[in-house]
C-alpha cells in the first residue's frame, strides 16, 4: 500500500519543514501532499487548522513554497503534490501557477474547496501542463457522482473517511467500506484514504477486498513533529506493516 | 447565466462533502417555495408573529435639515429587532418542511442568532449558534438572549475570533451534522443556493417599501439605502427596485476607524476578487490570497467578504458602495436618537449617515427611503464606551 503523508509546508519553522520533507521522502513515502497554508481553512480541524496559522506567521506564502521546490528540483524520489485552498493559488495566477509547477516538477494539486461543479477551467489549465487535479469524494458522494468524477479524474482519487473535518480519529466510520465499494466501482485510478489515519491497526476494521492502495495521515504527523519527534520515527510505524 | 452565478460572481466553492446538503437545500427551495401553503404559513408567521408589514416613518426635522424627504423603513421594529427574522423564519419553516430537527447558524452582531433562536424556538427545532469570541464579549446581551430562547452558543475562538471565523466553524460543524441539521445561513452571502435564499426571504422589505411609496407619494422612491455587511437587508431592499431606473441604489459599507491603512469592512469599496466562504466575490486580502482581518464599530458590518449580488451591481454599475466610518456612524445614530427618537443599530446607522453627510448628491425635494435594518438596544455597551453614555 502506498504512504502518502501531509505536511504544511513552513510548518514548525520554514527549515524543519524543508529537512522533513526530505526525511519524508528519504524513509518511505511514496507521494507528499505539501500543505499550502490559508487564513479560512473551513476543511480543516484545530491541528492541521493551527499548523496553517503557525506557518502564516513564519512568513510562509506560496511564491516562497514554489521558491523553494525549484531550488530541490529533482531531489525526491516521491511525488510531490500540491494542497491547498483556491483563493491563494487564484491570487497567484492560476495559469502562471500551473505552468511554473510543470517545470518544478509538481505531480498533482488537491483544492479542498472546488467541487466537480466550479473545477473545469482550473482542471483545464492544469492539465494543459500535465498536472493532476486530485478528485475528492466523501461517504456522501453518491455512486452517479463518483462516476462523473470518473470521467475527468486523473493521478489518484483522495477518499475522505468519515463525514467530517481532518483530525485524528480512533475509529473509521461503520459506512467506510460502503465508500470504498463505491469509489471502486466508478475510477479505475488508485484510491487514497484520508482524514483521521493515526495507526496501522485501523486498517485492520477494512475488511481486505474494499481496502485502499493508499493512505493518506496529515493530522497525526502534524501533531508528531509538533512534539518535536524525527519523522522518520513516524513513518517507520507505517513502512512494511500495511 | 451560470447556475449559482450573479454575473461573474457567486459559485459554489465548497468541499465535497457539502454539494449533497447544498444540492438537497436547492431541490427543497424548488419543491416548497412556491407552494402557496408554504407562503401561506410564512406570511402567517411574518404578519402575526414577527410584526409585518413594518412601517414607514417620515423623519420631519431631518428632512428639514437635509433639504429632502428622508423615510425610514423600520425592520428595526421586527420581533427580535433586526431584518434577520424575515430570512430565518423561511429557512426554519423550509427545514421543517426538509424534515430537519436542528438548526445551525453563525452570527457576528447576535441579531442573526437571536432571530434563528427565536425561529427555532418557536417551530420546534433545536439550535446551535456559533459567534466569534470577540463578538461573545462585545455583544454580551444577545448571547443571554439567545441562551435564554434555548440555543446554546459556541463561542469561537480561532483566527480572528470575529464572524469571518464563525462561519468557518460552523460550516466544519454542518459538514458533520447535515443529516438532521439545517444551515441557516445569515446573509445573501456564502455558497449556492443561499445568496438566492436569502435574498428571497428578505425581498419583503423591497416590495412593502415599494408599495408603501406608492401609496404615500404617488411615485417610486428617488433612491434606497442601506447598509452592506454580508449584504442581506440591502438587496432585500434594493432587489425590487433593480428594474426601475430612476431609482439610485445605494450600498453603505463599514470604513472603519478611517485614519490611513485602517482596517475597515469595505470589500466592494476597496477590495479585490477571490474565493471565501464558498463563492467568488469582493474581498479583503493580501496579495498572496490570505483574508485580511476587517473592523468596524459595529459587528454586524464586520465581515471581509460581501454577497456575490451585490458584487454584480458593482460590477454593472446598478449600484453604488460607498464607506462610512465609525465615527460618522455614531453622529448618525445620536442624530436618529435625538431629532427622531429612534435608536437605531450601529448598523443601520452607516446607512443613515451616508445620507446625513452628502444631502448634495440628491436633487431638492427627493424622496429617500433609509433601511433601518435594526434597532440600537444590542449596542447599549458600545455606546457607552464610545460616547461615555
Ligand atoms: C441590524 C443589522 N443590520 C445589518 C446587518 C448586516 O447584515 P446584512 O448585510 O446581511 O444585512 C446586521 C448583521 O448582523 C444587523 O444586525
Amino acid at each position: 500500500m502506498m504512504l502518502i503523508p501531509f505536511m504544511t509546508a513552513g510548518f514548525p519553522t520554514v527549515e524543519t519543514f524543508w529537512k522533513n520533507l526530505k526525511e519524508l521522502d528519504e524513509n518511505g513515502a511514496d507521494i507528499i501532499e505539501i500543505g499550502v497554508p490559508f487564513s479560512d481553512p473551513v476543511a480543516d480541524g484545530p491541528v492541521i487548522e493551527a499548523a496553517s496559522m503557525k506557518a502564516l506567521e513564519n512568513g510562509v506564502t506560496l511564491e516562497s513554497i514554489l521558491e523553494g521546490l525549484r531550488q530541490r528540483k529533482g531531489q525526491f524520489k516521491a511525488k510531490l503534490v500540491l494542497m491547498g485552498y483556491l483563493n491563494p493559488f487564484l491570487q497567484y495566477g492560476f495559469e502562471r501557477l500551473a505552468k511554473e509547477s510543470q517545470e518544478i516538477g509538481i505531480y498533482g494539486f488537491i483544492i479542498p474547496d472546488l467541487p466537480l461543479d466550479e473545477d473545469a477551467p482550473y482542471r483545464k489549465q492544469l492539465s494543459a501542463c500535465g498536472i493532476h487535479l486530485i478528485a475528492l469524494v466523501a461517504p456522501n458522494t453518491s455512486l452517479e457522482r463518483m462516476k462523473a468524477y470518473a470521467e475527468v479524474a486523473t493521478g489518484y482519487v483522495y477518499v475522505i473517511s468519515v463525514l467530517g473535518i481532518t483530525g485524528v480519529r480512533s475509529e473509521f466510520p461503520p459506512d467506510l467500506s460502503d465508500t470504498l465499494r463505491r469509489a471502486r466501482k466508478a475510477f479505475r485510478i488508485p484510491l487514497a484514504l484520508g482524514f483521521g489515519f493515526s495507526s496501522p491497526e485501523q486498517l485492520d476494521a477494512i475488511p481486505v477486498a474494499d481496502r485502499p492502495d493508499a493512505i493518506i495521515f496529515g493530522s497525526a504527523l502534524i501533531r508528531h513533529i509538533s512534539a518535536g519527534l524525527p519523522v522518520a520515527d513516524f513513518m517507520r510505524r507505517w513502512v512494511g506493516k500495511v | 447565466m451560470r447556475k449559482g452565478y450573479f454575473g461573474d460572481f457567486g459559485g459554489c466553492f465548497v468541499p465535497e462533502s457539502l454539494v449533497p446538503p447544498l444540492q438537497e437545500l436547492e431541490a427543497a427551495m424548488a419543491k416548497f417555495l412556491p407552494d402557496p401553503q408554504f407562503q401561506a404559513e410564512l406570511s402567517d408567521l411574518l404578519c402575526n408573529y414577527a410584526g409585518r408589514e413594518t412601517p414607514l416613518t417620515f423623519c420631519p426635522t431631518l428632512s428639514k435639515r437635509l433639504g429632502l424627504n428622508l423615510y425610514l423603513k423600520r425592520e428595526d421594529l421586527l420581533h427580535t429587532g433586526a431584518h434577520k427574522v424575515n430570512n430565518t423564519l423561511g429557512q426554519a419553516l423550509l427545514a421543517k418542511r426538509m424534515g430537519k430537527t436542528s438548526l445551525l447558524a453563525e452570527t457576528g452582531a447576535g441579531m442573526h442568532g437571536v432571530a434563528t433562536a427565536a425561529a427555532a424556538a418557536r417551530l420546534g427545532l433545536t439550535c446551535r449558534i456559533f459567534m466569534g469570541a470577540d463578538d461573545v464579549i462585545r455583544q454580551a446581551a444577545n448571547v443571554r438572549r439567545m441562551k435564554l430562547l434555548g440555543t446554546e452558543v459556541i463561542a469561537v475562538e480561532s483566527g480572528t475570533r470575529t464572524l469571518k471565523d464563525a462561519i468557518n466553524a460552523a460550516l466544519r460543524e454542518w459538514v458533520v451534522t447535515q443529516k438532521t441539521t439545517h444551515y441557516c445561513f445569515g446573509t445573501a452571502a456564502g455558497p449556492h443556493p443561499f445568496p438566492l435564499l436569502v435574498r428571497d426571504f428578505q425581498c419583503v422589505i423591497g416590495r412593502e417599501t415599494r408599495q408603501q411609496m406608492l401609496d404615500r407619494t404617488g411615485r417610486l422612491p428617488d433612491a434606497v439605502v442601506a447598509c452592506v455587511g454580508g449584504g442581506s437587508n440591502a438587496i432585500g431592499m434594493f432587489h425590487p427596485f433593480v428594474d426601475d431606473p430612476s431609482v439610485r441604489i445605494i450600498g453603505v459599507e463599514a470604513g472603519g476607524t478611517g485614519e490611513p491603512g485602517c482596517y475597515h469592512s469595505a470589500a466592494l469599496g476597496r477590495g479585490t476578487p477571490g474565493v471565501l466562504h464558498g463563492e467568488y466575490t469582493m474581498l479583503l486580502q493580501d496579495r498572496n490570497g490570505q483574508i485580511e482581518p476587517s473592523h468596524s464599530v459595529s459587528a454586524g458590518l464586520d465581515y471581509p467578504g460581501v454577497g456575490p449580488e451585490h458584487a454584480m451591481l458593482q460590477a454593472t454599475k446598478r449600484a453604488e458602495y460607498h464607506p462610512v466610518i465609525d465615527r460618522q456612524a455614531l453622529a448618525a445614530f445620536q442624530a436618529l436618537c435625538h431629532e427622531e427618537g429612534i435608536i437605531p443599530a450601529l448598523e443601520s446607522s452607516h446607512a443613515l449617515a451616508w445620507v446625513l453627510d452628502n444631502p448634495g448628491q440628491f436633487a431638492k425635494g427627493a424622496n429617500v427611503v433609509v433601511n433601518l435594518s435594526g434597532r440600537g438596544d444590542k449596542d447599549m455597551d458600545i455606546i457607552r464606551k464610545e460616547l461615555g453614555i
